[in-house]
């Protein structure tokens, strides 16, 4: 087992880096586009059909499909991988803002003009906090989505533990293999359980409810 | 416009390498997957929700489902099965089951316990409540589950490819190696469509399959069955 890591803990944590910053910037671009996309539902209603059949309509195209339509016009690139990643995201966000906010109470939203909130106040200050608790639900199945997501980049020359895996594959290299699987399980397990506990720092109140 | 032309090309329309073949190929592989998880799930899931026995380990099974992803499901194999069909087939039978696991036992859950207790003053035996009360109630949401699966299977069923010959998949994997993009974007498009198909029929399928009583009053609004297992793009 030392033996092992002394030769490819080296690539293990190399391949677990570009894991992370690939799935941070996915979840990160993801999540703004998504939000914007939900604003422009909350405002205009029309919106909100197009919007969603769309993003399943993404959804719904296999990754391998995605990526290969996307080389020959982006080539193989961070690029590719993230807009394949990014657009996986989306669905999944919309859908869980979008509820968040459609079930806050209607005498909190008046409650909260009553007490002089402008539109932009009322968003930061009572619906967004109130809708946290499903918008962390909706980060949290993201996550986990996209680093598994991740692994198949690897056919377009990203991957991160998803190379390591597929180096290790055409070699032969079991070890390889099953240490980059399990490196990849763990951190979507730590993912989901850090926003987990971030969500519940963040919701104080819902806490103190629940007692 | 090369993609045109590649879809035109008589020459890609016989033979083992062909469209048709290839089309066959991902069909049966997908199909046999599904089927064969059904089989596996649909009983287990009865099980689970009539008796409430393991119900923990159905929703923990669900979970663990989402967390692997179907990349690597397909390589966990290859050292037992070798690369080939059965290695693809076995990876998609297990990718097949969380959705159609929790959905089966969410929706026994989901029927109104009174009418379970409704059926049994009536004096029918558990297998007749099953069969006659909670399986009809709750097959909107099975069918819902066994839909997720399916656009999962036919989804990944592509990344086969990678591990194990043929399906559509061949078409992307070898069109990245050969740099042979009319080929790529071609079996993009294929793929991409059948995901699509597949999921357009099985929405049909379930509408159909809902007992004509359930599909007032579902119609009729707020009761509508949640898809309780979400699915995971592959």
């Amino acid at each position: 087992m030392p033996e092992f890591l002394r030769r490819y803990g080296g690539q293990l944590a190399d391949g677990l880096v570009d894991h992370v910053v690939l799935t941070a910037i996915a979840i990160g671009v993801g999540f703004t586009l998504s939000l914007i996309l939900t604003l422009l539902i909350v405002r205009w209603r029309r919106l909100g059909g197009p919007i969603i059949a769309g993003a399943g309509i993404l959804y719904t195209i296999p990754s391998l499909a995605l990526f290969a339509v996307l080389v020959p016009i982006t080539g193989l690139s961070l690029l590719s991988a993230e807009i394949g990643l990014i657009s996986y995201t989306l669905l999944i966000l919309v859908r869980n803002t979008l509820q968040g906010l459609d079930g806050i109470s209607p005498d909190i939203i008046e409650a909260a003009d009553g007490l002089g909130h402008t539109r932009t106040q009322r968003l930061l200050r009572v619906e967004l906090p109130l809708a946290m608790p499903l918008i962390i639900a909706g980060l949290r199945i993201a996550t986990v989505t996209t680093i598994g997501l991740v692994m198949v980049t690897a056919v377009i020359g990203e991957g991160g533990l998803g190379q390591v895996l597929l180096r290790g594959f055409n070699l032969r290299n079991w070890g390889i293999v099953y240490a980059a699987l399990i490196v990849m399980i763990v951190l979507a397990i730590v993912a989901d359980g850090g926003l987990g506990f971030a969500g519940r720092l963040l919701t104080p109140w819902a806490r103190r409810g629940s007692r | 416009m090369e993609v045109i032309g590649w879809f035109t090309d008589p020459a890609n329309w016989s033979g083992t390498s062909g469209i048709p073949n290839r089309m066959l190929e991902h069909l049966v592989l997908a199909g046999l997957a599904i089927l064969i998880g059904c089989l596996i799930a649909i009983p287990v899931g009865l099980f689970i929700g009539h008796t409430g026995k393991g119900a923990g380990a159905a929703v923990a099974i669900g979970n663990l489902g989402r967390a692997i992803p179907s990349y690597a499901l397909l390589v966990i194999f290859v050292p037992l099965l070798g690369i080939g069909f059965f290695n693809a087939l076995a990876a998609l039978v297990l990718l097949s089951l969380p959705p159609i696991l929790t959905n089966t036992y969410a929706g026994l859950q989901g029927v109104d316990r009174d009418l379970v207790e409704a059926g049994r003053g009536m004096g029918m035996r558990e297998r007749q409540i099953l069969r006659g009360v909670e399986l009809p109630l709750a097959l909107p949401v099975i069918l819902a589950g066994v839909r997720i699966a399916s656009v999962q299977v036919v989804a990944t069923a592509t990344l086969a490819a990678l591990v194990a010959g043929g399906a559509l998949g061949r078409f992307i994997v070898d069109g990245f190696a050969q740099q042979n993009t009319p080929m790529l974007v071609g079996g993009a498009i294929l793929v991409a469509l059948l995901a699509i198909l597949t999921e357009r029929f099985m929405t049909i399928l379930e509408h159909r399959a809902t007992s004509p009583g359930l599909r007032a009053v579902l119609d009729a609004g707020s009761e509508r069955p949640a898809e309780v297992a979400a699915p995971t793009p592959s």
